[in-house]
């Protein structure tokens, strides 16, 4: 057993109380990087963050919205958009019932949140992506959602803030997937042309199609600790170069250090920087 | 990189079996000392085999398709240029890091028009592949490609880009240097370059490494290149569990990846037909029906001024998409 955080009021099970022994599951979780017990609501409380050791837990789009909008401020746009199946995909499963499970898990139609939103009192354009819902892969939904906001944010003159969770783009609406790439990618280069500010915030992880269009784009991109980022899977690469990647690749720290995103921010930070930053940019 | 032809025929695909037999009753006929005695049975097998070949290549799976595209002996960049190109002036380096012979860029006449050229190279040598990492462009590559297209911009020269690549190189080095987001950088400023842009899927088209070099006023396919997301092995391996004959077969199909699939789905605006048994059999003809396409595109493209084009570009990109209408 390791050490249990003594700020929260969470002990390890053994230590609970009599009458609340029988807790239920899911009270308490295990953080993955350090492994110590968590009481879940503490770690609820500290933004989906480990006391311990500051590790990240990735976060679903309904809670990286109430972790980045001010409280009653978002407004959601295109929440009814609904994956379709244009190429009738069938592979150990068909990708109807895939979409069918992830919209039950979820509770949303497809992986990306898209909405109007108030951060520190700042009016904003934010998108978060939802890495539960088939990994975060960019169909048409996510695309057109994504190119929808990025569009209204141009029209309204307000910072776009997109939240990447994604390990790519969805295999099973193959070259419509691919295309959203050109079709976000096409949308900023008109929001830059608009003179529009763009942050583009990167967390665990963010590969593939999105890392290689929309996400790389921001006028300033910021990362939350240790985020796996990049083009190519880990695996791939290794079975490519057939040696060891070395410690920290991939991350969001070798990442600044290669030059190739602006900061890496804590979580209980990310508030304050976004609005400083929309602060300097005059929007 | 120096000219590259001699296409062998030794290289035959499982599916031409039947072909390369009739072939070999062909030129043992033709090797007898009374060879004219057989005019007409040579005649008869010629016939035999042409049909037998256009139907071979009329009937092909998406998967036999992928590895026509594959072909060791199928025209690359190089070969396109060499045969349609007056006067080709290569341009090296992206002023950054390095020269990528993976993208191959320059100026050149194709037909009347001057042009810029850029295209993945695979590379036909041992040498050349190894240097051009099968086609696999790493980050320079594509800064490369956005400093001559930015280039042409500047002096109104239309961009003909080739496409024909596995994928970007997925390696350490290319990750530290930003695939990712070399990548991303041309998506956004090809959506938005003012002088006419068309691009043609030349063999393979993988994934965002094709589509680095791939926005475009006009897209089309050649009649035997794939063009998906991901490759069939690719996506064999993760949907499927595992990349084999069969997995791979059925994740070719299930990608819509062929020139007539990506067509009907609205996705390129065009495929060129490839000679009888493919570009292979015959670079000079395959050449000329990609030259009287780009002739003919760019002759129309013309017409529009920059920013029209721009517009229209970003009026075809912004309707790409199948979804349901959201409130």
């Amino acid at each position: 057993m390791t050490q249990v955080s003594t700020r929260s009021w969470g002990d390890s099970p053994e230590d609970a109380p009599p009458g609340k022994k029988a807790v239920p599951e899911g009270l308490w979780i295990r953080c993955p990087a350090c492994s110590g017990i968590l009481f879940r609501r503490s770690v609820e409380n500290n933004l989906w963050v480990c006391p311990e050791c500051q590790h990240h837990f990735r976060v679903s789009g309904e809670q990286r919205v109430k972790q980045l909008a001010d409280p009653g401020s978002f407004e959601p746009m295109n929440a009814d958009m609904a994956p379709m199946d244009p190429l009738n995909f069938i592979d150990l499963q068909p990708y109807k019932e895939r979409i069918a499970a992830a919209q039950k898990k979820t509770g949303q139609n497809d992986g990306v949140q898209t909405g109007r939103a108030f951060i520190k009192g700042r009016r904003v354009i934010l998108a978060c992506m939802d890495f539960t819902f088939l990994g975060g892969s960019m169909g048409s939904v996510i695309g057109e959602k994504i190119t929808l906001a990025i569009e209204a944010a141009g029209e309204n003159n307000l910072p776009l803030v997109i939240v990447s969770a994604s390990g790519g783009a969805r295999m099973m609406e193959s070259g419509f997937s691919l295309m959203q790439m050109a079709k976000t990618t096409a949308a900023l280069a008109r929001f830059d042309d608009q003179g529009g500010l763009f942050i583009s915030v990167l967390t665990d992880p963010t590969t593939g199609g999105v890392t290689a269009s929309f996400a790389m784009l921001g006028d300033v991109i910021l990362a939350e600790p240790k985020a796996l980022i990049g083009f190519a899977g880990p695996r791939v690469i290794q079975q490519t170069i057939r040696q060891e990647l070395p410690e920290g690749f991939q991350r969001a720290e070798f990442l600044q250090d290669c030059g190739f995103i602006d900061r890496v921010i804590a979580r209980s930070e990310l508030r304050s920087e976004i609005s400083s930053i929309i602060d300097y940019a005059g929007k | 990189m120096e000219k590259t032809n001699g296409y062998s025929t030794t290289y035959a695909l499982a599916f031409e079996q039947p072909v390369i037999e009739l072939d070999k009753q062909i030129a043992s006929l033709h090797e007898r000392q009374n060879a004219a005695e057989y005019a007409e049975e040579l005649a008869s097998l010629q016939a035999n085999r042409d049909s037998l070949l256009a139907k071979l290549y009329r009937d092909l799976s998406p998967w036999d398709v992928v590895k026509v595209a594959r072909h060791p002996d199928r025209p690359q960049t190089w070969d396109y240029i060499n045969l349609m190109c007056r006067d080709f002036r290569e341009l090296h380096g992206d002023r950054h890091f390095g020269d990528d012979p993976a993208i191959v860029t320059g100026f050149g006449r194709i037909g009347p028009h001057k042009v810029m050229i850029v295209g993945h190279q695979k590379g036909r040598s041992t040498q050349q592949k190894i240097d051009c990492h099968w086609g696999c462009a790493h980050p320079e590559g594509y800064r490369k490609a956005l400093h001559k297209m930015t280039l042409a911009a500047k002096f109104g020269l239309p961009v003909v880009t080739f496409i024909d690549t596995p994928g970007a190189y997925p390696g350490l080095k290319a990750e530290e240097r930003g695939q990712a987001e070399a990548i991303a950088l041309n998506l956004r400023e090809m959506s938005r370059l003012p002088t006419p842009v068309v691009a043609v899927v030349i063999g393979e088209g993988g994934s965002g490494g094709a589509l680095g070099i791939g926005v475009a006023d006009r897209v089309a396919m050649l009649e035997y290149a794939w063009y998906s997301v991901i490759s069939p092995e690719g996506c064999a391996a993760i949907l499927w569990k595992e990349a084999n004959e069969q997995n791979n077969t059925a994740a070719a199909q299930a990608l819509a990846l062929t020139a007539r699939d990506n067509l009907r789905n609205n996705l390129v605006d065009d495929v060129i037909v490839e000679p009888v048994g493919a570009a292979h059999r015959n670079p000079k003809l395959a050449s000329d029906n990609l030259q009287n396409w780009i002739v003919e595109q760019i002759r129309d493209l013309k017409r529009f001024k920059p920013q029209t084009l721009v517009q229209r570009r970003y009026e075809k990109l912004r309707r790409i998409g199948a979804h349901s209408s959201g409130a």
